[in-house]
């Protein structure tokens, strides 16, 4: 039996792969929101630093602001 | 991705405005809200415009959630002051109906709530965690704006959680509407049929490719089989699964003997798989499956491409959307509880608080009330009513609590009755023919007829190659450029109109928007404004303890122009006035620390220049000096007058459908171009039937309203157009929904849609060339496989760049 029925067989077997997982992953709901995740992923985790960093900076912000 | 183009600029918009406003003047920090001498509170170095905002700041300060003015500025929205209407949360029934999930220590609750609108927004309800113990987690869906709230029961409580969004000026919207829809299953089996002629059209491609350059090798020879019978399996889910909707249409079409363009498609597809499987079974030749699967697959993307939906919006509204799911009902020992609003009862006593609608008709019990009925009569000025009075549900009360006795079930009252007439509910599913359709009753039969004369005149030389013909004519005139045409423009079209703030339902829309000949108009709250309008102070400058005076005095009246300044004066000590006297149509007197103040109009207090007609304004005079006054800015609509006479020029007919009374024609005349239509006095079926009648005369009708009153003539209209100042809440069913803002696009959104048409007529003259290139092909038996692989995508991909191209250009001329 020659290789390319046995090549041939498995890139369509990968392909029916991904044909799979994709209606699985849009049956799943992945990709009903395509926006949100994306400004998710710019948030950092460390609240608590990063609140007190940025509060003070934008305090400074301000503070430029009312002397103008 | 298209989504996320369009909600980028969407927040770049915001993002820039809020920006630009910045510099020049002073803005609260928290909501944006202009800062006024009147109403500035500093705190922590900032400015904010009122207590609930500096409120809102303490509250995240406190919770070291400070960022959330980081991502975005001013991305707040004032809080709603705390009122008890969220009571009836605590019953067990109704918070089961609104959870989508349940059990002792786990329950999630989806809440749309229509301020979300920035990465903000999405940043502080993720983090919804750190301000109440009992959430595990929640998530926004942006698109959707909505966040599903992951809870412990036990340890907090859905009406803890509303009330505490509200209190950060996130108040989730919670209509009857939620309790009782299901959560409906979402369609997305074009996204499937997609991924299948996806994969089959890549394999397929990838297969055929040997076979193009037709050499006569060993290699190819032997594996020729092996290929030809694996297209020809990869096929099967195509035209059986991918192209079945067309295969439905089609016949749904014959049928009905309406004669679509899914018709030739249909027979394309099916004569394409015919073809190809008898020339693999016998040996003739690879078949026609790549321009198959490649078709199917472009129909399906062209189909997706068109189905541009509007997730926060919701365009078959009815007054379920408006209704509470609940009232507070008095009980026969006095005690105050929530009850469902199915279960009142003829009789029963209701609480109703400021702002809260009334959900049946009833009786007043309560001295007096002020009825704002601009959602079913369109009646501007909230009415006053007295003991006694006979209230119809869908009023909204205005001012102080009120205590009513019902009359009527929910289902028997004015309102609902209204929608359940057959009027109302009369859907616009008059056949409309689309121009693609209209295109494709003539080509189905010249295609036929083309077809057969080829059969007839190869059948007197040669059998074998009569069938070749008659079968590359069908497969080849498969009209798919005409078929793509359109639903690209026209997706094209919804998305560049809807990034200018005007969301229109479906492509169709579009189409009926360019054959529009007639324009009516509602007035108010369309061609006026039913937002507050601003208010501002004109003469000499008033100091504190003066202003105070003048709240207090106003305190007292309940002339609608005296509680908009009421609410917008400063807060102050309450006193009460030494002397205090309303003239009716005039104004009011007041004595505070014997000082006599005037308020009312220019004839009471007389002065004697008044300019401009179409001002509203309360004059102050302190003792007998003219100090100055309040404006209440003009009511109508920026360049009302401009556009009507824009329009005019164009050649639409204009007519104004009010429900008001006709004091403001005078003004309206003046205001609007002479060939204006003015009609009066019209309750919501008379305006229904006079776009009827507008219809009997051969009119195509776009109607523009904004209230419930309006909804009849909105169904009924070939276009209803519904105008609101906020989208995201209270708009009636309608084809198409205008951001208020965008009013003044209105001509251009019209010349747009006429444009859209024009470039897919072009559009198609261009798909009918490439057809007669084809059929000449076909007809002189050339049309091998590897020309109609070429062939078919390069006139989709040119045809739809053309209209991709012109439509965007049409969009930045127009628009």
């Amino acid at each position: 039996m020659s290789i390319i029925y046995l090549l041939i067989s498995i890139s369509v077997f990968v392909a029916a792969v991904f044909l799979f997982l994709f209606i699985r992953s849009v049956k799943a709901g992945q990709f009903d929101d395509d926006y949100t995740p994306s400004v998710r992923i710019l948030f950092d985790d460390e609240l608590k630093v990063n609140g007190e960093e940025k509060g003070s900076v934008s305090e400074k912000k301000n503070k430029k602001e009312n002397q103008i | 991705m298209i989504n996320v183009i369009y909600y980028n600029n969407v927040n770049l918009d915001i993002c820039n405005r809020y920006k630009g406003a910045n510099m020049e003047s002073k803005k609260c920090y928290h909501c944006g809200n202009e800062v006024t001498s009147f109403n500035r509170i500093q705190f922590d170095n900032k400015q904010f415009c009122c207590n609930g905002c500096k409120t809102v700041y303490e509250i995240f300060s406190e919770n070291d959630l400070i960022s959330y003015y980081d991502f975005e500025t001013a991305p707040g929205a004032t809080p709603n002051p705390v009122t008890r209407k969220y009571d009836f949360l605590e019953k067990e029934e109704i918070v089961d109906k609104l959870l989508d999930f349940k059990e002792s220590e786990i329950a999630i609750a989806t809440l749309y709530i229509p301020h979300i609108h920035c990465s903000s927004c999405i940043w502080i309800l993720e983090n919804l965690n750190k301000l109440s113990l009992g959430v595990y987690r929640s998530l926004v869906n942006f698109p959707e704006k909505k966040v599903s709230i992951t809870f412990n029961p036990s340890q907090v409580n859905l009406k803890q959680l509303v009330e505490l969004l509200d209190s950060i000026g996130y108040a989730p919207y919670i209509s009857l509407k939620n309790y009782e829809e299901k959560p409906k299953n979402i369609d997305r089996s074009l996204i499937y049929k997609i991924g299948v002629a996806f994969f089959s059209f890549g394999n397929v491609m990838m297969l055929s490719f040997p076979e193009y350059f037709n050499i006569e090798d060993l290699w190819i020879i032997e594996y020729r089989d092996f290929f030809r019978w694996l297209i020809l399996l990869m096929s099967l889910p195509v035209f059986f699964y991918s192209a079945s909707p067309y295969h439905i249409a089609a016949w749904n079409g014959l049928k009905t003997g309406n004669y679509t363009i899914d018709i030739p498609m249909s027979l394309g597809i099916i004569v394409m798989f015919i073809r190809s499987v008898y020339d693999i079974v016998f040996s003739h030749g690879q078949g026609f499956f790549d321009s198959m699967c490649m078709l199917v697959f472009f129909m399906l993307l062209g189909k997706l491409f068109q189905q541009r939906t509007y997730n926060f919006l919701s365009f078959e509204r009815d007054y379920k959307s408006y209704f509470p799911i609940a009232v507070t009902r008095i009980e026969a020992d006095g005690g105050e509880k929530p009850v469902q609003v199915y279960d009142v009862v003829k009789g029963d006593r209701l609480l109703i608080r400021n702002e809260e609608l009334i959900p049946v008709d009833s009786i007043l019990i309560s001295a007096k009330a002020f009825v704002d009925y601009s959602f079913v009569t369109g009646e501007a000025v909230p009415v006053e009513k007295k003991s006694g009075d006979k209230l119809f549900a869908g009023g909204k009360q205005v001012g102080e609590v009120i205590e009513i006795e019902t009359v009527k079930t929910v289902s028997q009252s004015y309102l609902t009755q209204l929608w359940s007439n057959d009027v109302f509910q009369k859907k616009v599913d008059f056949k409309y023919k689309t121009i693609t359709d209209s295109i494709s009753h003539y080509f189905t039969p010249v295609l036929l007829i083309i077809s057969v004369l080829a059969l007839v005149y190869w059948m007197f030389i040669d059998y074998a190659v009569a069938f070749n013909v008659f079968t590359a004519i069908l497969i080849v005139a498969c009209p798919c450029a005409l078929a793509l045409s359109a639903p690209f423009t026209m997706g094209n079209v919804i998305r560049i109109m809807g990034r200018k703030k005007f969301y229109v339902k479906n492509t169709i829309v579009v189409e009926q928007m360019a054959k529009v000949d007639t324009l009516v108009f509602d007035k108010t709250g369309t061609i006026t404004s039913s937002a507050a309008a601003g208010i501002y102070y004109e003469g000499a400058d008033l100091n504190i303890e003066e202003k105070n005076a003048i709240k207090n005095i106003v305190r007292g009246s309940n002339h609608p122009l005296s509680r908009r300044l009421y609410e917008f004066l400063p807060v102050s000590k309450v006193e009460k006035p030494t002397l205090f006297e309303e003239i009716k149509g005039s104004g009011v007197t007041g004595i505070v620390n014997n000082q006599k103040y005037n308020l009312g109009s220019s004839q009471f207090l007389n002065v004697v220049n008044v300019n401009l007609v179409n001002e509203t304004a309360v004059y102050v005079g302190i003792g007998d000096v003219l100090k100055g006054k309040f404006v209440f800015s003009n009511n109508y609509r920026n360049n009302l007058s401009k556009i009507f006479r824009n329009l005019d020029e164009l050649g639409y007919g204009l007519i104004v459908l009010s429900g008001d009374n006709d004091g403001e024609e005078a003004v309206l005349r003046e205001l609007l171009p002479e060939s204006t239509t003015l009609v009066f006095n019209q309750k919501p079926d008379e305006k229904l039937r006079y776009i009827e009648k507008l219809q009997q005369q051969g009119k195509n009708v776009m109607m523009i309203g904004d209230g419930l009153n309006d909804a009849g003539a909105l169904a009924q209209s070939n276009v209803g157009v519904s105008v609101s100042e906020n989208i995201n809440v209270f708009t009636p069913a309608s084809d198409a929904i205008l951001d208020a803002k965008k009013f003044s696009k209105i001509p251009a959104f019209l010349k747009y849609s006429k444009s859209a048409i024009g470039i897919i007529k072009r559009s198609y003259i261009m798909a009918l060339t490439y057809n007669v290139v084809g059929i000449s092909f076909a007809i002189s038996n050339h049309l091998s496989p590897l020309v109609a692989a070429i062939l078919m995508p390069i006139s989709t991909v040119t045809i739809i760049s053309f209209v991709t191209i012109m439509s965007n250009y049409y969009g930045r001329k127009n628009l």
